[in-house]
């Protein structure tokens, strides 16, 4: 495996600091965060930034804190092991700790952070599509502004985000949301461990007695970013979840997601398992409680 | 574009210099001579070069030197336990866990995290924790084996010594 070429690496305090550092020296740059893809493009695809700022030295980016309003914040230096063992994230939203859980391995996700796997913008990144469901903000800063944007807008296509060249994603941000929010993410790829989604879906219901409040499903790995099923989650608005109703809002989120064929597989065949794993994610999600092992969590996936 | 880099390596700290684009795999094998930790993959998919940074289980071959300062690192040469095997490398002996031992370094490092964190893992545990360790001889059954023995074995010495840690 080939060699990193050199570079210099910088290692700033502050989002301030690290985002005048990436205007002063232009051009070229590359912000770091685990260096799980960042290093990999490095020795695998001979990409060669002409220096490196380091932003895993800025504190106030780690780390995930509950509001007093009721929201979650997510830092974007959080490492997805943290978000996977996370006592308030697995208790609010096992759904997404499972997701980050599917990511890697253990010594990948001790690296991997979750807002470089934003910011990454990889179709399938697994996290995507759950913090599609929870109607995530992504927070933004640079040296002299900051913004807010729907998760779902940051993202424009593979490897293509809203971020300017100074700008550093700070900050997910989960709206407060009903106690009674249910979930489940199905990562569906032919290994068990240490794959890529072939199709990724997510869906969180707020359910009172079966009858679906509030409906969102999203999809990883079928579109040049993660997707929203509009159409799908207006199928199953006010509707008493039950199989037929499953299976409709299933066969629309496969109609609507845009899969190409690739290495992976044929665009058919993912837009198949749309359908099918769609259906699963949402009969899956108002089982409580949810699955308590990888193994129960495998037989529910392939049920 | 040499740096200095002040890490804590296997318990002793030490001053390296480097440059920052060097890998941590590199910088161990090559600029401190600690050959126990491999190379397999180099892209992070079979944990051949996993250390313990800060107690944390990573991949050696992703992280660069310019990150590491103040960093604490254990690699497989600090597992022993003064002159004694670690009951981790104990059980692999004796349960034949290595065949040849390529992948061996970074099994130990990382099922020594696993046991850090949980003392008594199950078998499906075990797996989940070594998914990200490829080995191409043992078909993983003996390896899974020895790193029961050694967690039976870590807490028979806890309880011997009254709880207290090893």
């Amino acid at each position: 495996m080939r060699r990193p070429e050199p570079v210099e690496i910088y290692t700033p305090a502050s989002v301030g600091e690290a985002s005048a550092l990436m205007k002063k020296l232009g051009a070229g740059g590359r912000f770091l965060a685990g260096g799980t893809d960042l290093v990999i493009a490095m020795k695998e695809k001979g990409l060669s930034p002409k220096y490196i700022v380091d932003l895993k030295r800025i504190p106030s980016l780690s780390g995930i804190r509950e509001q007093a309003d009721g929201s979650i914040v997510i830092g974007a230096l959080t490492t997805m092991r943290e978000v996977e063992t996370c006592p308030l994230i697995v208790r609010r939203f096992p759904f997404l700790a499972r997701s980050a859980a599917e990511v890697g391995s253990i010594q990948i996700r001790n690296r991997a952070t979750i807002g470089g796997n934003m910011a990454n913008a990889t179709p399938s990144a697994d996290v995507a599509p759950s913090l599609l469901v929870l109607d995530t903000q992504a927070r933004i800063a640079a040296e002299d502004h900051e913004r807010t944007v729907a998760l779902e807008d940051f993202f424009r296509g593979p490897g293509q985000t809203v971020l300017g060249s100074d700008e550093i994603l700070c900050e997910l941000v989960i709206p407060p949301s009903d106690r009674r929010l249910v979930g489940e993410y199905i990562k569906f790829s032919p290994r068990e461990m240490m794959d890529l989604a072939y199709v990724g879906v997510a869906v969180a219901l707020v359910l009172n007695d079966r009858r679906c409040e509030r409906a969102r499903i999203a999809l990883g790995a079928v579109a040049p970013t993660p997707l929203r099923a509009r159409n799908a989650e207006a199928i199953l608005l006010n509707q008493v979840l039950n199989e037929e109703i499953a299976e409709k809002a299933a066969a629309a989120a496969a109609s609507e997601c845009k899969p190409i064929s690739d290495v992976r597989s044929s665009a058919a065949y993912r837009r198949e398992m749309v359908r099918a794993m769609t259906k699963r994610a949402l009969l899956n999600a108002a089982l409580a409680p949810p699955p308590a092992s990888w193994a129960e969590r495998r037989e529910r996936r392939y049920r | 574009m040499k740096k200095k880099i002040a890490i804590t390596l296997n318990g002793e700290r030490v001053a390296v210099e480097a440059p920052a684009h060097r890998l941590l795999l590199d910088l161990l094998r090559d600029e401190i001579g600690l050959t126990g930790t491999k190379e397999g993959c180099g892209t992070g998919d079979c944990g051949a070069c996993t250390v313990l940074l800060n107690g944390k289980p990573v991949n050696s071959c992703l992280i660069l030197a310019g990150e590491l300062d103040g960093a604490d690192i254990v690699t497989i040469e600090g597992l022993k336990l003064g002159s004694e095997f670690h009951p981790l490398q104990q059980a692999f002996i004796q349960d034949g866990g290595a065949q040849c031992g390529y992948c061996t370094p970074g099994m130990l490092m990382m099922s020594k995290a696993l046991l850090d964190e949980n003392p008594d893992p199950t078998e499906e545990e075990i797996r989940f924790a070594l998914s990200g360790n490829l080995c191409r001889c043992t078909g993983y059954v003996k390896i899974v084996q020895a790193v029961r023995d050694a967690a039976a074995a870590l807490r028979a010495a806890r309880a011997a010594a009254g709880g207290q840690e090893r």
